[in-house]
């Protein structure tokens, strides 16, 4: 491998593992310069201790207005550039922002879905056990359960989910045209901004009711911000979750003496939760930030102006945290990952994530024992092309 | 021990809570972190110190040096 030369995004030889250079850059070039599709050369971050300082330092910029902050691939600088969400907000606007939206996301919130979440859950296994052997469990199940969880929460009628499954796709995808990604952020704006005013007219007993009564009303924030907020809370809400549900359970059906031991022992389900958050560490093209001013990061200087991309699956590979790193383990501690970032924008919904996964893992492999994958691994699309890492499809018999 | 939070900073992501839920609870009008406990007994005190490691908007410090 030539250091000195170095692509972003790198490609992956095995779809579990990210791309095997990180863990040498770890070793012997912490700071490395990648190229980028449009030639700007920022660093790569791989180890766990830096990208740590990098998240919580609050000069390191995620604004993608900002001249040098790093842009991943074209149409993701259209939408990343048009987002005016508190996810791509400094402080002390993001603080102000997310405040807004903090007590719908507590624990004790969240816990009281749970039963809720649980009825989904059983109602989709139900409806998936009759359908046809080796139907495609991501468009029947892992799809279908956070938006109809998030679409509930936000007050969204669950089914004009095809205009924002269609929105993430072209948004979020590595191939999207700037053309197409401007004609699909226009598309969920309008359709968003219809949706709030019908609830200006008639609220609900939802956030985004809530939100228009306590914010948008007395004007602590503008339409357009608003409009941003919900269609993040939207987006967060169903892609990530979707994709962690389908490849945990492919991780899971791919390790047969770890998953016969959360069927065994359904205590260890909320420590194995957290390890194929780590393991498989979907943010897979990193959490992008820019040097507002000559940083310290663990004794190397970035200076004023550089972009940096923490890479959150080499954070949560770092042997020097998670001893054996590559290996799938059920049982080992991996509370300290970086699954959901780390510092002010770590992610707002991960007690709602870590509860859906909990309670798919917890029914499916004990309601569906002898669910088995459909087809050949080397078969299945992983999401190379998108901005969330995943599988496409998932055909599943049982 | 002594724990001293800074709810300022806090963000709501909730990990303190899932971490040491006898000594950290969460706000219901504003999400943000309340402390239960100044001084948490010795069986609670690891928790409480792996939340603070957690947080991720470093809202929670641990004195160590003072007697519990």
């Amino acid at each position: 491998m030539d250091l000195n030369k170095l692509y972003y995004p790198m490609q992956r030889r095995c779809p579990f593992d990210p791309p095997e250079e990180y863990s040498e850059l770890r070793s012997k070039n912490r700071f490395a310069r990648v190229r980028l599709w449009d030639g700007t050369q920022p660093y790569l971050l791989t180890d766990y201790s830096d990208i740590r300082v990098v998240l919580s330092h609050p000069r390191f910029s995620c604004e993608p207005v900002r001249e040098g902050f790093p842009h991943i691939f074209e149409g993701r600088k259209v939408a990343d550039i048009a987002d005016r969400s508190f996810l791509r907000l400094d402080n002390p606007e993001h603080d102000r922002l997310r405040r807004m939206v903090m007590k719908d996301f507590t624990v004790r919130k969240v816990e009281q879905l749970r039963p809720k979440i649980e009825s989904v859950v059983e109602r989709l296994i139900e409806n998936f056990a009759r359908l046809p052997q080796g139907s495609d469990f991501v468009e029947h199940f892992s799809a279908p359960l956070p938006t109809e969880i998030i679409t509930l929460l936000l007050g969204i009628p669950y089914e004009d989910h095809e205009i924002f499954h269609r929105a993430t796709r072209i948004q979020f995808g590595t191939k999207s045209t700037p053309a197409e990604v401007r004609e699909s952020l226009v598309e969920l704006f309008a359709y968003l901004d219809a949706l709030i005013t019908r609830k200006e007219k008639d609220p609900q007993d939802d956030i985004v009711s809530r939100l228009i009564v306590e914010q948008l009303t007395p004007g602590n924030v503008d339409r357009q911000t608003l409009i941003n907020i919900v269609r993040l809370l939207l987006s967060a809400g169903h892609q990530t979750t979707q994709n962690m549900t389908a490849l945990g359970v492919l991780t899971l059906l791919q390790h047969p003496d770890q998953l016969a031991l959360i069927k065994k022992r359904p205590d260890t389900i909320p420590g194995a939760v957290e390890e194929l958050l780590r393991y498989s560490s979907v943010l897979h093209m990193g959490a992008r930030r820019l040097a507002l001013e000559d940083i310290d990061v663990n004794g190397v200087v970035v200076k004023a102006g550089e972009g940096v991309i923490c890479s959150i699956p080499a954070a949560n590979r770092d042997e020097k945290l998670f001893p054996d790193p590559d290996r799938f383990d059920v049982t080992r501690d991996a509370h300290a990952h970086v699954a959901f970032g780390f510092g002010v924008h770590q992610c707002l919904g991960q007690v709602l994530a870590r509860i859906e996964l909990q309670v798919v893992y917890g029914r499916l492999f004990t309601r569906l024992p002898n669910l088995r994958l459909a087809a050949p691994l080397d078969q299945l699309r992983f999401r190379h092309d998108m901005f969330v890492y995943g599988i496409h499809e998932l055909p599943l018999a049982w | 021990m002594r724990i001293i939070v800074d709810a300022s900073r806090c963000i709501a992501a909730g990990q303190c809570v899932l971490k040491a839920p006898t000594v950290f609870d969460q706000d219901q009008d504003e999400g943000t972190v309340i402390l239960l406990t100044e001084r948490p007994a010795p069986e609670h005190r690891e928790d409480a110190r792996l939340a603070a490691r957690v947080c991720p908007a470093q809202a929670i410090t641990i004195v160590e040096d003072e007697i519990a």
